[in-house]
């Protein structure tokens, strides 16, 4: 019999992009995209991008990252959340792998107001996972927006120490049309970004 | 069913900073994570049906006009909860290096060939009972620059999703008795040696297709268990 524990991870290596994230790039299909919006998803279009560094500051091109997101009614595309389901074909889930520059970009929808476990309303936020050769377990960060009311309130971001929190909001690009934010990840050092022990 | 997400199963992961696989000296926080309870963002996760997965996915040696060389293998098992109930319909991908222990990608010049007939890659998924299968090729061991002569085991990666975003895996599966264990930092970054072991198949001789392939067995543990009326969510 085997014994019950988990199946301990191992690091998604350098060479998973013909398999996860090929992109055009191999002959095998992509089961995701970084295109979340379905032409019947309701709310605000927006991109978020940046690019991901090491704790030398070097950009990293073989960094795996996936996001789960809440509707624009703050609903998840799962079963599991007993509110009102969903009104759209929008999935809330979406893959992107860094390209030779570091750059990484989702097109999606700001997410509505999602509870805690307490019924208190969290922030629009983005979950995020990180896989990268080198990363023997990923990491779970989130994406908040700038200039939300309710990342002050938030129960997540009140968790983090003060001087750190500025790593988890992504910042509105300046420019016409949809919304682009910015979000930058830093694996290690100084500015590190904060990733949550979940 | 409501499943809870105990944190001290983590336990059995590597450390995210084991030097002896120096890609994650740079690589890993240097700053302690946040603790914070899981939300419905953290307990929910994406669903996809058998639209994502195409009827021969799960087979990466007839993909192409000849057959590729190498080994023909089964590899199956069950995808299980930390309780050992099957976790249904969840999407199980994989991929790999060739018999030659070549992989498909721009990086990979290591002085093997390609074999235009193997795949490298594929998808199923898990049936209601937890259930999958693919068949496919036995990975060769390769090179890699960690160190003096250093080489993986052979070894399928796995990328699996449970029934939240907080179970997600990505692992590595091994093959039984291989030499290159002990020299591997990839495979001993796992400290416990139970849970190591959890990363290596096992030959399964009842299943095997006689005259045709041998099969391994490689169950998959994710995060996710019963909750208890104590464990209030």
């Amino acid at each position: 019999m085997q014994d019950k524990g988990l199946t301990p991870s191992q690091t998604v290596g350098p060479f998973f992009k013909y398999g996860l994230t090929p992109n055009g790039a191999y002959d095998w299909n992509d089961a995701f995209t970084n295109n979340l919006v379905t032409p019947d998803t309701s709310g605000d279009r927006i991109r978020v991008t940046g690019r991901v560094f090491d704790g030398d500051g070097k950009l990293v091109p073989d960094c795996m990252l996936e996001i789960w997101q809440a509707d624009a009614q703050g609903r998840f595309s799962d079963p599991q959340d007993k509110r009102a389901p969903p009104n759209s074909s929008f999935k809330g889930f979406g893959r992107c792998g860094t390209d030779a520059n570091g750059d990484y970009a989702f097109d999606t929808i700001k997410p509505g107001t999602v509870p805690d476990p307490d019924g208190k309303p969290q922030a629009p936020h983005l979950l995020l996972a990180i896989f990268a050769r080198g990363m023997l377990l990923h990491l779970y960060t989130r994406i908040y927006f700038d200039g939300e009311a309710g990342n002050a309130a938030d129960p997540i971001l009140a968790l983090v120490p003060a001087d750190r929190r500025a790593t988890l909001i992504a910042t509105r690009e300046s420019g016409s049309g949809n919304a682009v934010y910015r979000f930058d990840i830093r694996l290690q050092g100084d500015d590190e970004t904060v990733f949550f022990d979940i | 069913m409501t499943l809870s997400y105990p944190v001290s199963s983590l336990a059995a992961h590597p450390a995210r900073l084991s030097p002896a696989y120096k890609s994650t000296i740079k690589r890993s926080p240097s700053k302690p994570l946040i603790p914070m309870r899981h939300t419905l963002t953290e307990l929910t996760g994406p669903v996809y049906g058998h639209e994502t997965v195409r009827e021969n996915d799960h087979d990466l040696t007839i993909q192409h006009k000849g057959e590729p060389l190498g080994e023909r293998i089964i590899v199956h098992g069950h995808v299980l909860d930390e309780d050992g109930r099957g976790v249904p319909n969840v999407l199980v991908e994989l991929w790999q290096a060739n018999a030659c222990g070549r992989y498909i990608h721009v990086v990979d010049q290591h002085p093997a060939p390609l074999d235009p007939n193997f795949t490298g890659a594929g998808r199923a998924q898990s049936d209601a009972h937890g259930y999958y299968r693919f068949i496919t090729i036995k990975p060769g061991a390769y090179p890699w620059g960690n160190h003096h002569n250093a080489w993986r085991p052979a070894h399928i990666h796995f990328s699996v999703f449970g029934h939240a975003f907080v179970s997600r895996l990505v692992t590595q599966m091994y093959f039984p008795g291989d030499p290159l264990f002990e020299f591997d930092p990839i495979f001993n970054s796992v400290p416990d040696e139970k849970a190591r072991l959890r990363m290596v198949s096992s030959f399964d001789l009842e299943n095997t297709k006689p005259d045709w392939a041998l099969c391994y067995r490689f169950n998959i543990v994710l995060r996710g268990r019963e909750a208890t009326p104590m464990e209030t969510k």
